[in-house]
Parts: structure tokens; sequence; C-alpha cells
């Protein structure tokens, strides 16, 4: 009986494996395929090469990952400041600013994009690089705060005042004991941020304008006019860049890496929100 | 024991969000005393605690600190330091960077300041313990180890804000014995808070008891415990029999009807007052030859002594501590010496409580 | 202390340009016709078989998607609680990792499967299916199922590994069978992982213009691809906007519905 019920557990398991993971075995294989279609034609690398050479895909790599550096690294420092402002503030205040700030995270993409959009247009911004920027900013803090308010105010207040009583000026105790204590919210705040920057494309689609396009952005106009195998190209070494980012990230801190992977659980899963 | 006056609090009042926690306390405390804050929660003792530290500033009122007004001084030019409850170690720096911390916050020499730590740590009996990680501490060392990262800075005052709370029993005793140990090595004064009126009454040289912001009584142990004030102190410091009575006249006091002789004079004459008499102040004997007749109606055995109640025709349930055993349903009788017995005055309204704010 | 407080206000004023204000600019124009004079047009339009067809299907589908969602998660969570710790992080890293590649090569990722020439197309009409698989309803409801199955499982997972051993024991020890510390113990506790799961599938479902774009065959219209189009391609910006609070009507009402049986909170909400 428990051996039968371990037996259908593990093909569960196993469908579900197959399920998740059969599209990308098979966008991987079709990657290397010589021909253009669906039929195998022979081993080839030619769309990684026509891949490396298309300028467009340059720059689309090129702005997704600094817009998704910037957009984090602001989101960042925003947010951090911002926390230290929002646990001075009274709990009834606290609570608006919350509601406010977690509007992003329970709207639709969709909708946070048109609203962005219709902002732009309407104080007669041309939309490009800048505004996907700010765009990116504004849904990047709310994952910030979230993930460095909690920390913060779980902090042993003491540890502070222990520091400003052993003679520490607010700001020194601010820097020597709070911040490495909120470290851990600080780093998975940017992780997540940055994630979510680099993984968007329904708020980049609307706020992008004619003239640039991210990863996803390009993808999107891409793969909407039929087979493209140097898109199967592209999701090959995208898949394998994430695979040995995590294995590395595994290998320098086991710890770590589990604050990674929540952070990117919560992440993947704060974003349909 | 006439001192010189280290810390001067004058008539500090604060309230937090329109609740009032401190009215209008003075309080003097000499250099070299260990003083204690004793009361329930809420009663304003930690409030006091840190509006000496400099984390709150009172409302009214002015902090002096050897004659000068320290009020708003923020905590980090203060001479004095701080014991957290929760010990509040920095989890991100070894021990010996803990008790560093202060030191090269005021840029003393690498010499000076492992000196310093070397010291401090086997003054509170941790020595080696330099590059341990807070975490894996016991919270008794993690409390030596914050008393340590205090006292390396030459304080002249230690403030102790419930050092002991998180600590189990056995270990709360022996960290008292070390506290004195300590104060009597370093020659400071010690300001420490408690709600453990045992362990007040082990480790101060002087006991203020607070109750809803107002002190109570200021004393020794002995006189705290064996003179209280007023019911409140009776009652808060130690088990007490708290009875209603009429001052007959001097040294002789009416209780459930019955007289009592008495040490006490000058409370009137026909009076009501309140009476305070300790558990173990009671000699139980044979029906008639005490004052006051009663039947045994509980017994517990507590190790060195029984805690029996008695009950009076009165109605009154007497607690009694005594090392003989009477069973329950004995007819008894109730003696008390007369030095045993400590009248007090009825308090008129809340604020006559108030009453002993001046030694 | 006062000065601690201003730190957060340089963020609200932020919040407030780029939050409140773009969605009161919806409501705005969707209350407006082109001229700026006032109107019910734009939400009413959402009557119009055009847009009324849509929105079935666009809830239908989300429904359906989130009830499948549900259905293969709960098993799943219920069975990584069992695993050893180890194990159960592996597979929750490898149901996680795909989530890592871009969402829209995810879904193009069916397309070379379902398309012509793709695998399971050959195996269907090997036996003797006739038709398309792209341009389906079924083909969309694969592809939302594909991309939010993993926003259903993390939430279940969190909720489910986090109830106390000791509680099941007492159950058990109470008398109760798996069966029923299944449905009367776990099921309770993991409602809250439940309603973030069921809303984090829903609300993109519902919302979702690229997966129908992608796997749709430029057949079937979503509510999202309707309202997509009134901003990208007819510059109809009213229109959209009305639609777009019609959605959100429906996003909040389903929050509200899944808030009342959410006493924990838990949700961002």
């Amino acid at each position: 009986m428990k051996k039968l019920k371990k037996f259908f557990g593990a093909a569960y398991l196993g469908l579900i494996f197959v399920f998740l993971y059969a599209p990308i075995v098979t966008l991987i294989v079709y990657s290397f395929n010589s021909g253009k279609g669906r039929q195998w034609t022979g081993f080839s690398f030619t769309w990684y090469e026509k891949l490396f050479n298309s300028a467009s895909i340059g720059n689309a790599v090129g702005n997704t990952l600094s817009i998704a550096l910037l957009s984090s690294i602001i989101a960042t420092v925003i947010g951090v400041i911002s926390c230290i402002g929002i646990n001075a503030l009274k709990n009834k205040s606290r609570a608006v600013y919350m509601a406010i700030n977690n509007i992003p995270l329970l709207n639709s993409d969709l909708v946070t994009g048109l609203s962005l959009m219709l902002l732009f247009i309407a104080v007669g911004v041309t939309s490009g690089y800048p505004t996907v920027l700010l765009a990116h900013i504004t849904f990047n803090v709310p994952y910030v705060i979230l993930s460095v308010l909690p920390r913060l105010r779980q902090t042993n207040k003491s540890a502070y005042e222990a520091a400003i009583d052993l003679g520490a000026k607010p700001a020194y105790a601010f820097y020597k004991v709070v911040i490495p204590e909120i470290m851990p919210g600080i780093i998975s705040g940017f992780l997540m941020a940055f994630t979510m920057s680099l993984d968007d494309f329904i708020i980049t689609h609307f706020t992008k304008g004619p003239g640039i396009n991210t990863i996803s952005t390009l993808i999107y106009s891409e793969v909407r006019r039929g087979v493209k195998p140097d898109m199967n190209a592209l999701s090959t070494i995208m898949f394998l860049s994430a695979i040995v980012l995590l294995v590395l990230s595994n290998l320098v801190s086991k710890k770590q890496v589990g604050e990674v992977k929540a952070a990117a659980g919560e992440k993947k899963s704060k974003q349909a929100v | 024991m006439k001192e010189k006056t280290l810390i001067t609090l004058e008539h500090i009042s604060k309230s937090f969000d329109g609740e009032m926690v401190l009215d209008d306390l003075c309080l003097d405390i000499h250099e070299n005393e260990f003083v204690t804050l004793l009361g329930p929660s809420g009663c304003g003792k930690t409030t006091t605690l840190r509006i000496i530290g400099g984390f709150v500033t009172p409302d009214k009122g002015k902090v002096l600190f050897e004659g000068n007004d320290i009020t708003n001084l923020p905590p980090y030019q203060r001479e004095l330091n701080t014991v957290f409850q929760k010990y509040a170690l920095f989890p991100n720096m070894s021990i010996a960077e803990n008790i560093a911390f202060g030191l090269k916050i005021k840029k003393k020499s690498k010499e000076y300041i492992n000196d310093k730590i070397k010291y401090a740590l086997k003054l509170v009996n941790l020595e080696g313990y330099e590059n341990r990680r807070p975490e894996i501490l016991s919270g008794g060392q993690q409390q030596r180890i914050a008393i340590a990262r205090a006292i390396v800075n030459e304080p002249k005052v230690l403030l102790l804000d419930e050092p002991l709370g998180a600590l189990d029993l056995k270990l709360r005793q022996d960290m008292q014995y070390e506290l004195i140990r300590l104060k009597n090595e370093l020659g400071i004064t010690f300001i420490y808070v408690t709600h453990d009126q045992e362990e007040a009454l082990t480790m101060s040289d002087k006991i203020v008891v607070m109750n809803q912001g107002y002190i109570q009584q200021m004393g020794t142990p002995e006189k705290i415990y064996n003179e209280p004030e007023n019911a409140f102190v009776a009652d808060f410091v130690g088990d007490s029999n708290i009875v209603d009575a009429v001052f007959l006249r001097d040294e002789l006091v009416e209780i459930f009807g019955a007289k009592f002789p008495c040490v006490d004079k000058g409370f009137g004459k026909n009076k009501p007052v309140d009476v305070v008499i300790r558990p173990e102040d009671i000699d139980l004997l044979e029906p008639g030859k005490g004052s006051l007749d009663g039947v045994v109606t509980h017994i517990i055995f507590k190790g060195v002594h029984y805690e029996m109640e008695v009950r009076t025709p009165d109605g009154f349930e007497w607690l009694v501590h005594s090392t003989d055993m009477f069973p329950v349903g004995t007819p008894v009788s109730i003696h008390v010496d007369p030095f045993d017995i400590q009248i007090m005055n009825k308090p008129q309204s809340e604020d006559e409580e108030a009453i002993g704010v001046e030694e | 202390m006062k000065n601690k407080k201003l730190l957060s206000l340089p963020y609200l004023i932020w919040m407030i340009g780029f939050t409140v204000i773009p969605l009161i600019l919806i409501l705005w124009y969707g209350f407006v016709d082109s001229t700026g004079a006032f109107t019910w047009d734009n939400i009413l339009a959402i009557f119009r078989s055009e847009h009324l067809k849509p929105l079935g299907i666009s809830l239908a589908l989300s429904a359906a998607s989130t009830v499948l969602c549900l259905l293969i998660g709960y098993p799943l969570a219920l069975i990584l609680r069992k695993a050893h710790i180890k194990k159960s992080g592996l597979i929750i890293f490898v149901f996680i990792l795909p989530m890592w590649m871009n969402f829209l090569l995810r879904t193009y990722a069916w397309l070379n499967l379902l398309d012509d020439g793709g695998l399971i197309l050959n195996i269907a009409q090997a036996l003797g299916f006739r038709g398309n698989i792209v341009g389906t309803n079924g083909a969309i409801l694969l592809g939302m199922v594909y991309n939010y199955l993993p926003f259903m499982i993390l939430p279940l997972h969190n909720s489910i590994s986090a109830i106390d051993d000791n509680v099941l024991n007492a159950a058990r020890d109470l008398g109760a069978n798996e069966t029923q510390v299944n449905t009367r113990v776990i099921l309770p506790l993991s409602v809250p992982g439940i309603i973030s799961g069921v809303t984090m599938v829903f609300v993109p479902s519902l919302t979702t213009f690229v997966i129908s774009d992608i796997l749709g065959g430029r057949k079937v219209l979503l509510i999202g691809n309707i309202i997509e189009q009134e901003f990208s391609t007819a510059s109809n910006w009213n229109l959209g906007s009305g639609l777009s609070l019609i959605l959100m009507v429906f996003i909040l009402i389903s929050m509200a519905i899944l808030n009342r049986y959410d006493k924990e909170g838990s949700t961002l909400a």
C-alpha cells in the first residue's frame, strides 16, 4: 500500500516534470537544427551565429541589463531610505502608506503599464529609455520595501540604542548596527527588483515607445511573425545562463542561495498579482 | 552613609500619547550606590531609566549629572552606559568587536583596547571568548558580554534594564551575586530596574518602589520590607497580610475586635489604619492563648516552611508561614509580637498614595 | 526623531506621481470622450458583442486555468510536504527553474510542439486528429496553466510546509485517518496559501494578451487583446481606459471574495 502510494507520488512528479520541461527541451533541440522548419535537418550552430551577429539583439540585451541594473539600484536606495521613514510613522499613516505602496503589486501589469503610458503622454514626455527606467523603478520599489521593512521592524531596537549608548552618533550607529542586520532584506529586495525588471514585458511594452527594445519586447515582435529559430537559440542561452548563475551562487554560499531562491520564488509569485 | 549626589531628577514628568507615565518625579542617586527601581510593569521604572540614559526626553523637569543639566544631552555624550534587557549584542560582530565598539569610537589605541577586552572578559569570567560570535553564547553569557561591553567605557553609572529577566531561576540567582561582586570591584553606581522584589531585596543598597508613575517608597531593603509605608508597598514586596484596623491609642491597635499591642505612636486616637503583618511574623498558639482565635483551612508544604491559611471568625484568611505543622481543621490562636505589627495611614485619595516621595 | 519620518516623503511623492495620478488618468479617460466631455459610452461599450465575447472567454479561461492549477498544484504541495527536506528543496528548485526563462519564450516554446510539424500535433494527427491545436481556446488554456502553475505551487507549498507536525500528530492521536487529516486539518490551514495562489493565477490569466497573441493564432481574442489594441493600434485611449476599468472591477471583486476567506490576511492585500 505504502509502496503503491510512493509510486503514484513519483509518477505524478514525473508527469509535471515532463509538462514543465518538454517545451524547453524541444526548444533547445531545435536551436541546433540546421533548417528553419520543424523538420530535423542536421546539427548546426547557424542560429547562434545569426544571434551573435544581430545588432538589434545586442542592443536589446544591453538595454535590458542596464535598465534592470539601474532601476534595481535606484529602487533599492529609495526603498531603504523610505523604510527608515515608514518605520518611524504611526500605525495609521503607515497602513495608508503601505496600501499605496502595494497598488502596483496588486494591480495587473496591464493596468499599471497603461496608466503609466497615459501619464507620460499627459505630461508630454516622449517614450523611450528614460520612461522605461522610471516605470521599472516604480514597480521595483514596492518589492524592496516589502523585503526590507519586515527586517527593519524585526531588528532589535536595543542594539541600535546600545550603539548610541556606547558613544556612536545616530548615523554611525545605523550604518554599523542596523544596516548589517537588514542586509539580507536589502539583498533579496535588490535581487527581486533586478529579476522583476529583467523579466518584465507588459509594462515595458506600454512605456518604451518605438525607438528601443528590451529582450522581452524584441522577442514579442519576433515570435508574432512566425517561426524564428534564432529565438530558440536565444532561449537556450538564457536558460543555460540562468542555470549557471544559480549553480554558481549555490557554490558561493549555501545559505545565501536559500534567500535568493526564496526571493526568486516570491518574486515570481508576486509578479502575478 | 552621606555621599556625594551623582544624579538628580528634578520634577520629571513624561506622558506617551496622552498617557501620563511619570508625574513630577524627584529622585537623588548617590555615588557608589546600588539603586533599584522596583515596580510592576507600566509603573514608569523603565521610562525613568531611559530618561537617565538619554533615550527619552522628559516633558517637564531636569536631569542633573554631577550638578550639570544633561536633560537634552544625547545618549552618546553621556558618561553612563546601559545594559539592555535582551542583551542587544551586535550580531554582526565578534565578542571582541562588541566590547571594543565604544572604545573604537573614542579612538583608543589598539593596545589599550586589547588590554581592556582582556580585563573585561576576565571580570565577567569569560576569558578566551574574544573570537566567538554572540549567537552561540547562552543567555547568561550574552548578558555578561553586554555588561563587559558597557563597563570597558568606564562609565560613572551603569544602567541595567531588567538584565536578568530572560534568564532561568538558577542562573538569575547566580547572576545576582555576580552583579554585587562586579559593583564592589568596579566601585561605580548601579541603577537597576526590575519587577522582581526578591532581586531588589538581594542586591540593592536602596530600593525605589514605584507604581503608576509615582514613587511609593524609598529606602534600604530592610526598611522597605519591614516598614512598608502603604498597602501597595507591603503587598508588592513580599507576602503580607494587610488588614483594616483601628489605632486605639499609642502602642495599641484593634484588629477584628481583638486588641494587639504594638510599638507605633502618634497615629491619633481611635483612627482607622491599615496594618501589615508578614506571614512569618505570626505565631500560632493553642486556642485562647493568643490575641485572635481561628481555624486552619489550608496547608501547603513549601520546603523551608509550611504555608497555612487561618480563618478567623470575621472571615479573614490569614497567611501564616511556620516550621510547625497544624493540620487543616486545627483550632489555633494568632499571636504577633508588638514590633512585628506595621501601622500605615489609610490612603485618603490616589494622590495621597504618592506621599513619601522625599525621604 | 521627527526627521526620520521625513525620509518617507520622497517616495510618497513618487508614488503619488507614478501610481496614484496614472490611475486617476485611467479613470478620467474612461469617463470622457475624445472631446473631453463626460460619457458612459466607454464603460457601456463592454456590452457590445465584440467586447462581451472576449470578456466571456477571458473569464472562462482564467477561471478554468485557476481551477486546473489548484488541482495540479495541491497534490504536489502535499507530496512535497512529505518528502525529505533536502529532496523537497531540490524538487522546488527544479519546478521553479523554468520560471527563470523569459515568459514570452516559455510560451513560444509550446509553438514548437503544437504548431504545424510540432511533435504533439504530429502524434495527434497520427491518432486521427484533424485540425489545429494552435488557435483554440485549449491551446491558450494550456499556455496559462503552463505559465502560472508555479505561482500556485509556491504559495501552496509555503503554507502547507509551514504546518506544524505536532498539529497533524495531534489530529491522528485524536483518531483522524490520513484523509481526515488532509481534509480537516491541512486543508483549512492552507487556505491563505490557496487564496494567494488563486489570486496569483487568476489576475494575470484574466488580463493576459501575450499568451493569446502567441498561442491564439490571431483567431482567439481575449479582453486583454482588445484593450491592448485600443491603446497600441487603434489609439482609442478612452475606450481602452473604459474597458480597463471594467477589468479592474472584476479583479477587485475577485479579491474581495477571496479576502473574505482569508482570515489571516496573509496575502498581500
